[in-house]
């Protein structure tokens, strides 16, 4: 048995939950294919907030009991959902108008990069030989008046996913304004990269060893 | 008399070209009109280009078409699924021209044909490579990007109720791009699972207004199947 050091590091559901705090009352929210559907599972008793799919749905609910699926009412993944009293259908054009128009509070996506100018990249790896494939992806970053990113710091081998400048190619140019990971959450900001919260165990140096990013401490 | 309603699917694709540009409605599975896809199979029009959210899933409906091996052209904006492996072979060996194009603008370009709009800057994609060549311009500080309006000669959308001036309801997120693409076609053709008397569908409920469709054809109704992602 090795005895390879770990770091502390927040879990998937322990990272949703901490977007979800921030995540104000009467919000309009969409969440993000993947890691960010999670967020929906965490948000505080009695706060009401309204999701929204870009596929044409305000007022989504959790996922049917099983058996109950319908698959005219679907979410972005194509996974059957319900609706909540209130809730409503609409066309595609009115769907990404919402984003575009700036009528949503915050959306969450995940990430392969994200930089301190709140560049953000999350679509394509650039690979060759992918297949490419964008979705709402583009519309959502630059459109909702919060954009949020969660993912994990570090890549499986070991790279910083907050970086100076993306490599990757770009899903939208200065759109993310705060980034919530396994370690800790950053806010970007014009003074660069802010800590605000940092997963117990880990000090604000172990946390800048970590990322090439120069760190400021807000928290 | 006014009568849209048309007997067969084969009549109400009658018109359809070699060549044309077919917009087909959908979201996934939700919204696909897939009798009236199995009626362009039939059909055997060649050289398509087909405008869809998605560019197929399994190995039914949008991916038996582009299986055939008669579409020259998908502008769609999210062709790779956990189940679409008869595009993604298609494209790999260069028998299928993708034109990959975000969601919103997607929509809205379908959006802008059917409201004579002669094209628009958006936000959407600016600085990233799918905006590569494409006019930009600043506009109160913010940065956009032109783009065109997509024309289509077909749209064949999937609805709920329909009536014979054409009328139509949908059903759940299954509305998706229909009422827009039914503005954008020279001749749109929808599939419907019942048909109301004139007067039958409340008018604050019709969502697309008669004179945007030509053909309504009657299917029976099975229930939407799940498509699109990895199944546990």
């Amino acid at each position: 048995m090795s005895e390879q050091k770990t770091l502390p590091a927040w879990t998937r559901d322990q990272i949703a939950a901490r977007v979800a705090v921030d995540i104000p009352d009467g919000a309009i929210v969409n969440l993000g294919i993947g890691l960010p559907t999670k967020v929906a599972n965490h948000l505080p008793e009695g706060r009401e907030v309204i999701l929204h799919s870009e596929n044409g749905v305000i007022g989504m609910g959790p996922a049917p009991e099983k058996g109950q699926e319908d698959y005219d009412l679907i979410n972005a993944g194509k996974q059957p959902v319900t609706l909540l009293p209130g809730g409503c259908y609409f066309h595609h054009a009115d769907s990404f108008g919402m984003m575009r128009g700036g009528h949503l509070d915050v959306c969450v996506l995940g990430a392969f990069q994200v930089a301190v100018n709140g560049d953000l990249a999350n679509w394509s790896t650039g690979a060759p030989d992918a297949i490419p494939a964008v979705g709402g992806a583009m519309d959502l970053a630059i459109g909702a008046k919060k954009t949020y990113v969660m993912m994990d710091l570090l890549t499986k081998t070991g790279e910083s996913k907050l970086v100076q400048s993306c490599t990757y190619p770009l899903t939208g140019v200065g759109c993310v304004s705060r980034v919530y990971t396994d370690v800790a959450v950053f806010d970007l900001t014009p003074q660069g990269a802010q800590v605000i919260d940092i997963v117990e165990g880990l000090s604000f140096e172990d946390l800048q060893a970590l990322t090439p990013v120069a760190l400021g401490d807000a928290r | 008399m006014i009568n849209k309603i048309t007997p067969t699917i084969e009549q109400a694709l009658a018109g359809v070209h070699d060549g044309a540009t077919v917009m087909i409605g959908g979201f996934g599975g939700a919204g696909q009109p897939a009798e009236l896809i199995d009626g362009l199979i039939a059909h055997g029009a060649k050289d398509l280009v087909i405008v869809n959210n998605n560019a197929g899933n399994g190995d039914v409906g949008l991916a038996a078409l582009l299986k055939t091996g008669r579409v020259r052209k998908i502008i769609c904006s999210f062709p790779r699924q956990a189940d679409s492996y008869v595009f993604d072979e298609l494209y790999r060996s260069g028998k299928l021209e993708l034109e990959l194009v975000p969601q919103g603008n997607l929509a809205e370009r379908i959006r802008a044909a059917g409201a004579g709009i002669g094209a628009f800057f958006t936000p959407t994609s600016y600085g990233t490579e799918l905006a590569k060549g494409k006019e930009t311009r600043e506009i109160n500080g913010r940065h956009y990007v032109l783009e065109y309006p997509i024309f289509a000669d077909f749209a064949l959308i999937k609805a709920e109720v329909g009536d014979r001036w054409g009328n139509l309801t949908y059903r759940k997120t299954a509305r998706n791009f229909g009422p827009i693409m039914a503005t954008a076609a020279k001749a749109t053709i929808a599939s419907v699972h019942s048909i109301s008397e004139l007067g039958g569908i409340d008018p604050e409920t019709v969502v697309t207004p008669g004179l945007f469709v030509k053909h309504i054809v009657k299917v029976p109704r099975t229930a939407t199947g799940p498509a699109g992602f990895k199944q546990a």
